[in-house]
């Protein structure tokens, strides 16, 4: 290879930099990239962000719905339809999908596939900023995937306007809790082994299923309803139901779903950040 | 603020079960191009991600820029380019994302950046695959995108681990010349290699390391004369007999090596004393007069290759 047409790169070291400015902004600047990232695969983003709510609402709208309200006698169960009934559910369900894709395989990726993190780790980025600005990015898809199933819910009339907000709120706390505890879950795993597909299996489906979802949880015999308790889900859809419809419930019982959710948020958050901080210092 | 880039005292690291770095003591001036030379497991990398400011240390002193890595991590990296061993590139974005995202973990501006990126192409000659994907590119091409990428915040000091481990020698020869070129801007380099060739051509000064400990110091050319003969006779009588002409050859040399497929004979005159070994009837195989590099440094201060 010749040199003939050289450039030569030329510059004061040291002056380009405003390291306070990058501390600064650290997380965002994680953030930026992940959603550079993902701007390259919109269009699975959106189909599966709009196919999602299409199917739930054409099966479970129009199938079971038709059949439960049918058999209440246009009741509905808390005297709503059935659509609005398990409408936090979906969202909720939906956006906690959006949050784990967010987290789970871009920490895999930044840490054991292509070692971003690590290069990351080598600017003025720190530990805490990778992990909040993989969350912030999470987050971003939440927001992204629950504001187009409500569109869709509202285009077909399954839930009223005055729904979307509150449904809006008790989705992305539930998306956040499960978020954060799955960000402490997988930085701990160091290779991409069978892990995704058991949570997926075992944590997810019963956690959709034993959650409340579908009928209210005091429908079940009382030695599976702990699994609902646990659930982020249960929380989340409780507080969307009281939220969205008013749902009769006591305000500490309010407050103990809104508690249980920042709290596992928290904890989360907390036991990811020291095993970030760690794992990049090797 | 000093000119020195780096200060280690009694830099040490150890793991649960081993110590890796084992109290050394090196410094590092700016404008310099400073090598850490030894063989895998000396340590070398490891002494580099305390530089890095990314790996704590464990006990010791250690001064990157003027600052305590420990307290001022963000901003002394912040002034850092490092090129990793693994280059750590985003697989899946192009050549100048990778540039561009990398440029934005340091809080530059859009407007910096545009014209930054093509510069930092042009001087890794890659601008003909500016769109194309990392995973798309040649060994040599990813590493000197890592290597511009570690030039875009315009550091003070470019740290680089290993940088032409696993390239074919036309792509290093390359590589070479482009941190040449850098070190005659005066950018201050620190560079980890295995290679002896790599630490002759490009270090001004140097440290040897073996076993987290710091075996030699000086420039290639001192150590050299300091641990080695001007030059060396290398010959081959097959692997049986080899040993049977060891003290023969050893008053014929300085000191000789005995390796297991040939001996080094050290001498200040190659010829002259392959000349006389021939004379006193011993037939080598194969021989060879060569000058004394950092390789027969290493061997003589640790008995042992650099690479095995």
């Amino acid at each position: 290879m010749t040199d003939a047409n050289y450039k030569t790169l030329k510059f004061k070291p040291g002056a380009a930099v405003d390291p306070a400015r990058a501390m600064r902004r650290g997380a965002w600047a994680v953030a930026e990239y992940r959603l550079f990232t993902m701007s390259k695969w919109m269009g699975a983003i959106i189909s599966f962000g709009l196919g999602n709510p299409i199917i739930y609402l054409v099966s479970i709208g129009l199938g079971i719905g038709a059949l439960v309200d049918a058999n209440t006698g246009g009741q509905g169960i808390d005297g709503v339809s059935y659509i609005q009934f398990v409408a936090p559910a979906l969202l909720a369900t939906a956006a906690i999908n959006a949050l784990q894709d967010e987290v789970t395989f871009p920490t895999l990726q930044g840490f054991v596939w292509d070692k971003m993190f690590y290069a990351m780790n080598n600017t003025p980025i720190n530990s805490r900023q990778i992990a909040n600005g993989v969350m912030i990015t999470a987050a971003i898809r939440g927001v992204f995937t629950v504001i187009i199933y409500e569109l869709v819910l509202l285009v077909f009339e399954a839930i009223p306007l005055s729904s979307a907000l509150p449904l809006f709120v008790s989705s992305m706390v539930a998306a956040l809790a499960f978020g954060a505890a799955m960000l402490a879950v997988t930085v701990r795993i160091e290779n991409d082994d069978a892990l995704f597909a058991i949570i997926g299996r075992f944590v997810i489906a019963p956690m959709f299923l034993f959650s409340g979802t579908f009928y209210p949880l005091d429908q079940m015999p009382i030695y599976l309803q702990w699994i609902g308790w646990i659930s982020p889900m249960w929380h989340s859809t409780q507080l969307g139901r009281f939220l969205s419809y008013g749902m009769p419930l006591e305000i500490w019982q309010v407050l103990m779903h809104a508690g249980f959710l920042v709290a596992v948020y928290a904890v989360g958050m907390l036991m990811a950040y020291p095993k970030f901080e760690s794992r990049l210092q090797r | 603020m000093t000119s020195d880039m780096i200060v280690a005292k009694n830099l040490t690291k150890t793991y649960a079960d081993f110590v890796a770095v084992d109290g050394i003591d090196f410094t590092v001036k700016q404008g310099e191009s400073f090598g850490l030379l030894g063989p895998n497991g000396a340590g070398k990398s490891t002494t580099m991600k305390m530089i890095s400011s990314v790996s704590k240390r464990s006990s010791g002193e250690l001064t990157i820029l003027g600052k305590d890595p420990d307290k001022f991590g963000p901003e002394i990296r912040a002034h850092l380019g490092v090129v990793p061993q693994k280059d750590m590139l985003d697989r899946e974005l192009k050549s100048w994302e990778n540039l561009y995202t990398y440029g934005r973990y340091f809080g530059l501006s859009r407007k910096f950046l545009k014209p930054k990126v093509e510069e930092l192409l042009a001087f890794a000659q890659l601008e003909d695959k500016r769109n194309e994907k990392v995973e798309d590119l040649s060994g040599g091409m990813q590493r000197r995108l890592a290597i511009a990428r570690g030039l875009v915040n315009e550091p003070e000091m470019l740290l680089l681990d290993e940088p032409t481990t696993g390239l074919d020698p036309q792509a290093r020869h390359i590589l070479w010349d482009r941190l040449f070129r850098l070190k005659e801007q005066g950018v201050t380099l620190v560079i980890t290699t295995h290679y002896m060739d790599e630490a002759e051509q490009l270090c001004d000064r140097l440290i040897v390391m073996d076993k987290g400990k710091i075996m030699a110091e000086g420039s290639p050319a001192d150590l050299i004369k300091k641990y080695s003969s001007k030059e060396v006779v290398e010959v081959r009588f097959g692997a049986d007999r080899n040993a049977q002409f060891a003290d023969a050859l050893k008053k014929l040399g300085d000191r000789i090596e005995v390796l297991p497929d040939r001996i080094l004979v050290y001498t200040a005159h190659g010829e002259a004393t392959l000349e006389k070994l021939v004379a006193e009837g011993m037939n080598p195989i194969t021989s060879l007069v060569r000058r004394s590099s950092l390789e027969d440094v290493f061997l003589r201060l640790t008995g042992r290759t650099l690479v095995d």
